[in-house]
């Protein structure tokens, strides 16, 4: 299969992953809306690997898994935080830290 | 000139360096003692001075057994400034000049030093008035004794110091305090002008050594010279109180008494006079930088004797009398060979009568409570008969009375003031004669106003006795006019002595011949304008002249208590010291006080505006685009992402345009 569907596929999703970051109130959606995007990248990264047959990509992708494991984390410990205090998981209604 | 060869000095001469190093001493045990030395402080700067004295003596005395060609000789004490190409050396002239005005400056010194033991008896800052005294002998001698411009100078700012501090030794009255100000600020001008000098003869000669300037001088060019001696003139302007600086010396009499007399009379104002002296050869190439010097003394021994005539502060009287005196001793040396020796004469007499004046002043003062006011004052002759006889012999020289101190010595400035060929002999020799009259008519007022006449303090007394007694108000005029402490009148009778024999002696011993290693040859004049033999009778018919007018203005009516109002235009104008003030607040402190505030308009608008529009504009930008962060998060988002379409698509547009 050609490696150009990979790449559309991968498009798609980081298309899909930023469409829900703007649109999505949930802060949970939001974050998984990020995941999406980030795993969208990860999928161009491998395949640029396969199409130039070096391993620097493959690399990469493990780099922003890593990253991305460690940001759930954090974000999720956020979020709960949020919560807890506020009851409510909009990503809106956090505007306190403005002008 | 073919300088004089000079050698190293031995014997007591090599000593030479204690000096100025034992009242430096004084001074430094004075101030660092503390209160521990309140009791024998002024014991110690009286003997500091005195030693001084007689190590002068001595010297003097060994210097008088040299032949005359050996009279110059140098101590060399140690290397002060070593740095590249300007060397100073630290060392001592030893000369008939140095050494005259040594004796002066102890002497007359010692005998201040006395009488202000007295004087001070109940000033509670008597430690702190003699440690300051005791610096200023020593800053002064440092000034005369140098062999070099930068010792010349350090004894020189010494003794600005010194006066800036006397001057203000009543730190409480704000007018004492503006005086010293005042003062300092006047003579740093003068000082700025030495200053300039000494560089220009630095750059001109790479050396400030007396002796390999005053051998070489003939190598610069002639308008260089000219400006050296001009910039001379006006350090000694500043320091000698001469037009048009002379305006700081009347208001120096805010210092104590004796302060008037040691620095403003006898020592420190003389000091322009040494540094033209000493100068000379510098002098000596210049014409045109002598006729300035001849000029600026006539006008301020004119200006000095108009204004004298019509002050009633007896302290400020005589400020104006040595003024105008010290007028004749820049004359005398403005007119060169023929008469360097001459001012230094008249410096001497003059030290001798003016100090007596000044401390007999200050016995009047004492006597009447700090009053200066001679309207005040009247009929003290028989209260206090050793000050008014002492007071009187000294005013009898002043007024050059026939074969007093100041006849010998005024006399012969006028004569070679008349003695210099064309206009100047008419102009110098008319106005000096003139002012000898004015100084006899200024003199005898306040001879009569002070000790003859009617004894007006006592109406004081019997009005403030009416007073309410428990308010104090008359405490300022409860007089009970008395003799001095024996401490005060010593000094006097010793100064008063000095007045009637000092310029007969010196006279007569052959200061001229004394000095002319130092000073050159005294060149006697032929010609001139008048004949010699006719201008004693003239001063003679002039003074008497002064002192007649005099008798008949003032002597013979009462004087009122309370300073006649109007007066005719030259008085008023004498009253407000020939407008010297106005005239320098209106040329120098209005427009000086006009720069500064364009100056801080300037800053504040200018730089600072600058600055802080720069500021104020970063601010109020800052303030607009923090609009943007609306806490919405989700737009961050799309900024965000904007942001990244837009740098991609930049990229891949620049990548395949």
């Amino acid at each position: 299969m050609s490696p150009t569907n990979y790449l559309l596929l991968s498009g798609l999703l980081f298309t899909v992953g930023a469409v829900g970051v703007l649109v999505r109130r949930n802060a949970i959606v939001v974050f998984m809306c990020i995941e999406l995007m980030l795993n969208a990248v990860n999928l161009s990264l491998v395949t640029f690997a396969r199409i130039n047959g070096t391993l620097d990509g493959q690399v990469m992708a493990f780099f922003v898994m890593v990253v991305a494991a460690a940001e759930v984390v954090v974000g999720l410990a956020i979020i709960m935080s949020i919560f807890r205090t506020r009851r409510s998981s909009s990503v809106d209604d956090a505007n306190l830290l403005k002008y | 000139m073919t300088a004089p060869p000079i050698e190293m000095a031995s014997g007591v001469g090599s000593l030479a360096w204690l000096l100025f190093v034992l009242p430096a001493l004084g001074a430094l045990i004075n101030l660092l003692a503390g209160r521990r030395a309140n009791a024998w402080g002024h014991w110690l700067g009286v003997g500091t001075v005195v030693a001084s004295f007689v190590l002068g003596l001595l010297i003097f005395f060994e210097t008088l057994g040299l032949d005359p060609e050996q009279r110059s000789r140098e101590v060399s004490l140690f290397s002060w400034i070593a740095s590249g190409s300007l060397n100073v050396d630290f060392g001592i002239r030893l000369d008939p000049l140095s050494l005259t005005f040594v004796l002066l400056i102890t002497g007359v010194g010692s005998l201040i030093h006395i009488y202000s033991v007295g004087y001070m008896s109940h000033d509670p800052g008597r430690r702190r008035f003699f440690a300051q005294l005791n610096l200023f002998v020593a800053a002064m001698l440092l000034l005369v004794l140098g062999n070099n411009f930068v010792m010349l100078y350090l004894g020189w700012e010494g003794v600005g110091l010194a006066s800036f501090l006397l001057i203000g030794f009543y730190q409480d009255r704000p007018a004492a305090a503006t005086a010293a100000k005042k003062a300092f600020l006047m003579n740093r001008v003068g000082d700025v002008g030495l200053a300039i000098a000494i560089f220009l003869i630095w750059l001109e000669l790479g050396s400030l050594q007396y002796a390999e300037v005053f051998a070489r001088i003939g190598e610069v060019p002639s308008g260089t010279v000219l400006a050296i001696t001009l910039l001379l003139l006006l350090g000694a302007c500043g320091k000698s109180g001469q037009f048009p600086l002379q305006s700081w010396l009347p208001d120096a009499m805010e210092g104590p008494t004796p302060v008037s007399a040691l620095i403003h009379a006898a020592t420190m104002v003389t000091a322009g006079v040494y540094l033209i002296a000493r100068t000379h050869p510098i002098y000596d190439l210049t014409e045109t930088g002598r006729l300035v010097v001849a000029l600026v003394g006539v006008i301020t021994l004119l200006i000095g004797a108009v204004i004298g005539c019509a002050y009633d502060d007896i302290k400020k009287v005589l400020a104006y009398s040595t003024v105008s005196q010290i007028g004749y001793m820049i004359l005398a040396v403005g007119l060169g060979p023929a008469g360097y020796a001459l001012g230094i004469f008249h410096l001497l007499t003059h030290g001798f009568f003016k100090a007596g004046l000044f401390l007999g002043a200050g016995s009047v003062m004492h006597a009447m409570n700090d009053d200066v006011n001679m309207r005040h004052f009247g009929g003290l002759a028989r209260r206090m008969p050793i000050t008014f006889v002492t007071f009187g012999l000294g005013y009898l020289a002043l007024i050059g009375f026939p074969f007093l101190s100041g006849y010998f010595s005024k006399d012969a400035i006028i004569e070679a003031a008349f003695g210099q060929e064309g206009w100047q002999g008419w102009v110098f020799g008319g106005a000096a004669t003139l002012a000898a009259g004015l100084t006899a008519f200024y003199m005898t007022r306040l001879m009569i106003m002070t000790f003859f006449g009617q004894e007006r303090w006592k109406d004081f007394n019997a009005a403030a006795s009416t007073l309410d007694p428990a308010s104090g108000s008359s405490a300022g005029h409860d007089y009970h006019p008395h003799e001095s402490p024996v401490s005060m009148t010593a000094p006097m009778i010793v100064l008063a002595v000095g007045s009637v024999f000092g310029g007969f002696v010196l006279y007569s011993i052959g200061l001229y011949e004394w000095l002319a290693p130092s000073l050159g040859e005294l060149q006697e004049l032929e010609g001139g304008a008048l004949p010699h033999a006719l201008v004693p009778w003239l001063v003679v018919a002039f003074s008497a002249l002064g002192v007649l007018v005099a008798y008949l203005l003032v002597g013979r009516r009462p004087t009122p208590v309370q300073r006649p109002e109007p007066v005719s235009l030259p008085v008023r104008a004498a009253r407000r010291d020939l407008y010297a003030n106005a005239i320098n607040e209106t040329l120098i402190e209005r427009p000086g006080i006009w720069l500064t505030r364009a100056l801080v308009f300037v800053d504040n608008r200018g730089v600072d505006g600058v600055v802080n529009g720069l500021a104020a504009g970063l601010g109020g930008s800052s303030g607009r685009l923090r609009r943007l962060q609306t806490g919405f998060v989700r737009s961050y988002a799309l900024s965000m992402l904007g942001g990244s379409v837009f740098v991609v698509a930049a990229l891949l547009a620049v990548r395949f345009a």
